[in-house]
């Protein structure tokens, strides 16, 4: 594998969280080796990340040559940015489209993501029902974008998959577990069918079938929130 | 200077929007004209929902017919659109540009949201509780003054940059929150960089020129206040 490694490159995560696994299929991508380093969230905030991370004490924290860099885009940009002549890019060159997918990372996070966890932490059939129906719109809207940002072509990024697709895809495990135990299906693929291919394609790339966890232990997990 | 011709450019702002007026500094640092349209939010133009259809907010950036939404995202266009001859707005090295996208994400999840939740807040205790979020997320912004500035007069540096730009929209609200509350957001005993700072920035010429009165602000902000009160009542 290329560049990072020997000691370089530290990744703190967590194995089931959708913004650590962002992290991961992008490293993936670069082909960057790493070590990774478990953390036992939210039992026990370990000495490292704790002075990695003092501000947030989240993850993931990527740690290159000891220094810290925090919160999952602002991470994916930084391992664009630092090894730019590794790899396929994670965001295109020409500003405009760099803006573009921008926009659109902060869209997942900021709207997306946030309407979307309302139906996750859904219990009962009707709370399932009312958030389903809230996070439909979003997902409208980045069927659009799919089709905006693509042109045609597999991914968000082009012909090779980029930061938007990384930003979304870190959650299709997620997605799909949550999928399975509420009934749903968010990108059907009749409604949404840009978004139900993307997603496909999207888990057959080798950097995703090497860090995406089997959907059965996050469905465990899941089963475990509930449950509680 | 750059703006006419083939570089058109044409800023949808609105004047008491803080991250308006980040777009706004970042093209007075970079000397470049643009044609400014002053929107009136309750009654927004055509140009403005076309351009911004997935929010239809302000501030939005059309760079020859093509539109560019969410400050942070215009500033870093504008960065790397417009290199120009004087330092970048970002700097140049990988970790230190993370560092600062860190603290400008920072700035608007943390600083500015407990900031507005302590004047907007609906109960007392949610005000105190957003009160003491905010003085818990200057000292942090004050540790990354230091971190950033290195003993130099910016966050940038010996230059204005990035996250002056971005804290910069801030100024005029902060100056307006004093008069209007008596309360310093960055006070010389808590805070003493980002205090000075607060006054070095916005004596330079390129923030002059495009930072609102913070007396027509106070206005403003009793007036809105004083609306939503009668709004309130009449429910």
């Amino acid at each position: 594998m290329a560049g990072g490694g020997g000691g370089e490159l530290q990744l703190l995560g967590t194995w089931s969280s959708p913004w650590v696994i962002r992290v991961r299929v992008a490293l993936a991508m670069k082909g960057l080796s790493y070590e990774y380093i478990e953390q036992d969230l939210p039992n026990l905030k370990s000495e490292l990340l704790l002075r990695s991370n003092p501000v947030h004490k989240k993850v993931p924290v990527l740690i290159h040559r000891g220094q810290p860099v925090c919160e999952s885009l602002v991470i994916l940009d930084y391992v664009d940015d630092a090894w730019a002549s590794v790899g396929p890019p994670l965001l295109p060159a020409d500003p405009y489209d760099r803006a573009t997918a921008r926009f659109w990372a902060n869209y997942i996070n900021d709207t997306f993501v946030p309407s979307w966890r309302v139906l996750i932490r859904s219990t009962t059939a009707e709370q399932r029902a009312e958030a389903f129906k809230s996070v439909v719109p979003h997902v409208e809207t980045l069927e659009r974008a799919f089709g905006e940002c693509s042109k045609g072509k597999a991914f968000f990024g082009g012909d090779a998959a980029g930061l938007v697709d990384v930003a979304l895809g870190g959650h299709l495990v997620w997605i799909r577990v949550v999928d399975e135990v509420s009934g749903t299906k968010l990108f059907d693929e009749d409604r949404f069918p840009g978004l139900a291919a993307w997603a496909e394609r999207f888990f057959d790339l080798d950097a995703v079938k090497q860090v995406m966890h089997d959907a059965g232990e996050v469905l465990k997990l899941y089963k475990g929130f509930l449950a509680k | 200077m750059a703006g006419g011709g083939e570089n058109k450019l044409k800023l949808l702002g609105m004047w008491t929007s803080p991250f308006a007026l980040r777009v706004k500094l970042a093209l007075s640092f970079k000397g470049l004209s643009y044609e400014y349209v002053e929107e009136d939010l309750r009654n927004k133009s055509e140009l403005l929902l076309s351009s911004n259809p997935v929010h239809k907010k302000v501030p939005v950036l059309i760079h020859n017919g093509k539109p560019i939404c969410e400050s942070q995202i215009i500033v870093q266009y504008i960065d790397e659109t417009f290199p120009g001859a004087d330092a970048s707005l970002l700097p140049s090295d990988p970790y230190e540009r993370a560092v600062a996208r860190f603290w400008a994400a920072y700035i608007d999840d943390k600083l500015l949201k407990s900031w507005l939740q302590a004047s907007m807040g609906k109960t007392e205790e949610e005000k105190a509780e957003a009160l003491k979020e905010t003085f818990a997320a200057v000292a942090n912004l004050e540790a990354a003054f230091k971190e950033c500035s290195k003993g130099k007069p910016f966050f940038g540096g010996d230059t204005v940059g990035y996250l002056d730009v971005t804290l910069g929209g801030l100024v005029s609200w902060m100056h307006a929150g004093e008069a209007l509350y008596g309360m310093r957001l960055f006070d010389a005993t808590r805070s003493p960089l980002l205090d000075a700072w607060v006054d070095r920035f916005g004596s330079l010429d390129a923030a002059k020129a495009v930072l609102p009165d913070a007396g027509r602000l106070a206005e403003y902000a009793k007036k809105r206040q004083a609306e939503q009160a009668a709004a309130a009542a009449a429910n």
